[in-house]
């Protein structure tokens, strides 16, 4: 009898080894992976550091975290069944943000909705491949290049591929730098690659940059109200920023709210990439769309750039088009960096981060006018 | 079938040109505010 019970005692000591399965295995190598592209190789690390550990720990047999009154299934239900974690770091990102360039030159703005084209050519994509109408929003919506945004969308409309879209959306926001110059290359001429675009010169009063955040919330309100808690997170953030009058707020919201989120939304992301969920041919079909989408909103940014250069006659360099898929402030420094390499007086960094900042709302609204139409439709 | 596609291109048409619309009006009034409130206004001394 007692031999009985301190075998059953060991058996469940040992259940988390006999009940482990090649697939949690795989999936806590995959885990790994993501550890090491955050600590060894720097990528995107305040993410894929708990996303990694995220799916180490809801891979382990019988750890129960994301069962019912597990500790991630508590944050999960919290923070993104509710949708709070993104629109929480929308507001440190509004606090983190300076439109100005974008305020000193408005135009730039067209270069931010172009940037967006890519989300909307992969919906169709991804439709095409048999995924459903719920999930191909989903997957489009990576091309926004905007973390908080994919996961907001995605948790709205198809959690399941939380872990898949969440992921693929901070790799190849990671990889712009090598994805982004070959195509500014194939799609421009040398000619256009070397226009010089000058500095930035001062012109925007402190009222305009307070008076902004209002006018686009308002603006959002009447055109796509269900993008409000989006687009009213991420300008609450920036008026907390250009007011001057409640820093102590706009700090904390860019420095303590956005890592303590981060640090729960990284690891809530984690726990959605359980075996049974992740590991299937669908999820290679979402990164393999996401790289398309990131390409089209690329080469869409670029000749949309090419476009305004001829109606301006030659005045803008239709490389900082690339900019306008948002990936803040990444894009925008790949700009710098092509631009420079053909003519050493172009000063495109400015203006590629007014096109970057006029992707961060772009993708907003983007996003805000999925979800109005997709309401409209009564889809969801 | 045909009800995914009209989803499909619905979106696309109304995204895609919605999202530039929406924007090129956020421009014009952004410009609008500049010439309102102007940065020189606030650099005047007071009194005068």
């Amino acid at each position: 009898m007692l031999w009985q019970s301190v075998l059953s005692g060991l058996e469940s000591l040992l259940g988390g080894v006999t009940q482990l399965t090649l697939a949690h295995l795989l999936m806590i190598l995959i885990g790994c992976l993501l550890l090491y592209l955050g600590i060894g190789r720097g990528i995107e690390p305040l993410l894929f550091v708990p996303i990694g550990f995220g799916t180490i720990l809801v891979n382990i047999p019988l750890a129960a975290v994301m069962e019912e009154g597990g500790f991630l299934r508590t944050l999960y239900n919290m923070g993104i069944i509710t949708e709070l974690f993104p629109i929480l770091i929308f507001i440190g990102i509004g606090a983190m943000t300076d439109f100005s360039p974008l305020l000193e030159n408005p135009k730039i703005l067209l270069l931010g909705a172009a940037g967006q084209f890519g989300i909307f050519l992969t919906l169709l994509l991804a439709l095409l491949l048999g995924y459903s109408q719920l999930e191909s929003l989903s997957i489009g919506i990576i091309g926004a290049c905007d973390g908080p945004t994919a996961i907001y969308v995605t948790s709205n409309y198809a959690p399941h591929l939380l872990g898949s879209v969440s992921v693929a959306a901070y790799s190849y926001m990671s990889l712009v730098p090598i994805i982004q110059p070959p195509i500014m290359r194939f799609l421009t001429t040398e000619r256009e690659r070397k226009i010089a675009m000058h500095g930035v010169k001062k012109s925007v009063s402190n009222r305009t940059r307070i008076l902004f955040p209002i006018l686009v919330t308002l603006f959002t309100a009447l055109v796509a109200p269900m993008g409000i808690p989006l687009m009213g997170a991420l300008m609450l953030g920036n008026l907390m920023k250009v007011s001057g009058c409640v820093d102590r707020l706009a700090n904390t919201s860019a420095n303590e709210i956005a890592n303590i989120v981060t640090l729960l939304l990284g690891l809530t992301i984690g726990a959605t990439m359980e075996a049974g969920q992740f590991l299937n041919v669908r999820t290679l079909g979402i990164f393999a769309l996401g790289f398309i989408a990131i390409t089209l909103d690329t080469a869409m940014g670029v000749l949309f750039g090419k476009l305004m250069c001829f109606f301006t006659g030659g005045k803008i360099n239709p490389l900082i088009g690339a900019a306008g898929i948002s990936a803040f402030p990444m894009s925008a420094r790949v700009v710098q960096n092509e631009g420079f390499k053909y003519n050493k007086k172009s000063h495109l960094l400015m203006h590629a981060m007014g096109a970057n900042t006029g992707g961060q709302i772009g993708s907003v609204m983007a996003a805000a006018i999925m979800l109005s139409v997709v309401k409209g439709m009564g889809l969801h | 079938m045909n009800e995914m596609w009209t989803f499909g291109l619905t979106l696309t048409i109304v995204g895609m040109g919605g999202t530039l619309l929406s924007l090129w009006v956020l421009s014009l009034l952004i410009s609008a505010l500049k010439k309102l409130f102007p940065l020189e206004s606030e650099h005047q001394p007071k009194g005068h």
